[in-house]
């Protein structure tokens, strides 16, 4: 349960996310089953934007899942990332906490993980399912409403998912001891992945970006 | 209510290829020993990823530095950023974005 609880401070983030992400798949021309079939079984929001938006650009089917496969390579980023604190579990029960990994319920997994050298697979469970729903309801919700909403890019809603990593990156930064550090890395991966875009190296431009920067990191750090 | 098939098989790709990254790393090493440096290099990755995909969404557009005159997105982040580091809540930092962006596509026209 009190997995539960600590996802409630992040519930109302993923609900204007969800909503907007729902609104977007509608727009796009995806029927309502589809948006269903899509939030529950991919369980994304970064794909489920770019599924929307290639989609509605008519793109090919290879072009959209590998897109969305290499934004969501950072999922191994964050897998590992938190993969120290389940070395308890077994492999199928890491399966299962790891098939609803999400940006939010790994922030604040690492959040409560500050200070421990275990987290509980019980309070994950409760996090991960009950972001899990709320996602859910969030997505038709917005699909529901967005029939009426001919222009979602008029109301920033595309705003949405920038606007959330950058409160996921502010929030992440004021809980580590070395913000400075933490810091440079961050403004490191926007020059790179600036260059890199430039680069045409078109979605890998943020897995090579985050490699550089956070192994940038570890050098400043061995240097202080 | 009907599901294409072609989008039917996106889907089904699409969530395939988001599940082996999320659970690969977390199955794998919960048997095999992570070496330290792997750790320390680790706890920069979620910072620099979410970075990397924050620059990309206000810097770029299809491979391009957008014009700072032309990039509503750029504007719309510095409220949003001044949020966040005030309120420190998601949703606060997430509503001021969207309503900052409404805002300024509707002046930039």
């Amino acid at each position: 349960m009190q997995g539960v609880k600590d996802c409630i401070p992040t519930l109302l983030g993923y609900l204007s996310i969800g909503f907007a992400a729902g609104v977007i798949e509608i727009t796009a021309g995806l029927s309502l089953a589809e948006t269903a079939l899509l939030s529950l079984i991919v369980y994304a929001g970064s794909a489920q934007f770019i599924a929307a938006g290639m989609l509605a650009s008519s793109g090919s089917a290879t072009a959209i899942i590998f897109t969305i496969f290499f934004v969501n390579l950072r999922h191994l980023l964050l897998s590992a990332a938190v993969s120290p604190y389940f070395r308890h579990l077994t492999p199928l029960k890491n399966m299962w906490i790891g098939s609803l990994l999400t940006d939010e319920s790994f922030g604040v997994a690492m959040t409560r993980a500050i200070g421990r050298k275990t987290l509980s697979e019980r309070w994950m469970h409760g996090l991960n399912i009950t972001a899990y729903l709320n996602w859910f309801v969030a997505n038709m919700a917005g699909a529901y409403f967005g029939r009426w909403i001919t222009n979602p890019e008029r109301l920033g809603l595309d705003f949405a998912l920038p606007a959330m990593f950058i409160g996921l990156v502010v929030l992440q930064l004021m809980q580590r001891k070395n913000k400075k550090l933490h810091i440079n890395v961050a403004i490191i991966a926007v020059v790179c992945v600036i260059f890199a875009s430039m680069a045409s190296l078109g979605s890998m431009s943020v897995i090579v970006a985050a490699v550089i920067a956070a192994t940038m990191g570890v050098v400043m750090e061995r240097w202080k | 209510m009907e599901v294409r098939w072609d989008v039917f098989w996106i889907i089904m790709g699409s969530a395939l290829l988001t599940f082996i990254p999320r659970v690969l790393p977390l199955m794998l090493f919960s048997k095999i020993q992570i070496p330290m440096w792997l750790l320390r290099w680790l706890e920069y990755v979620p910072v620099a990823v979410m970075a990397a995909l924050i620059g990309q969404e206000l810097f770029m557009a299809d491979n391009q530095l957008l014009p700072i005159t032309h990039n509503p997105a750029l504007w719309a982040a510095l409220p949003t950023i001044a949020v966040a580091i005030w309120t420190r809540s998601l949703l606060g930092t997430v509503l001021v974005g969207i309503v900052a962006m409404m805002i300024l596509r509707y002046l930039m026209g």
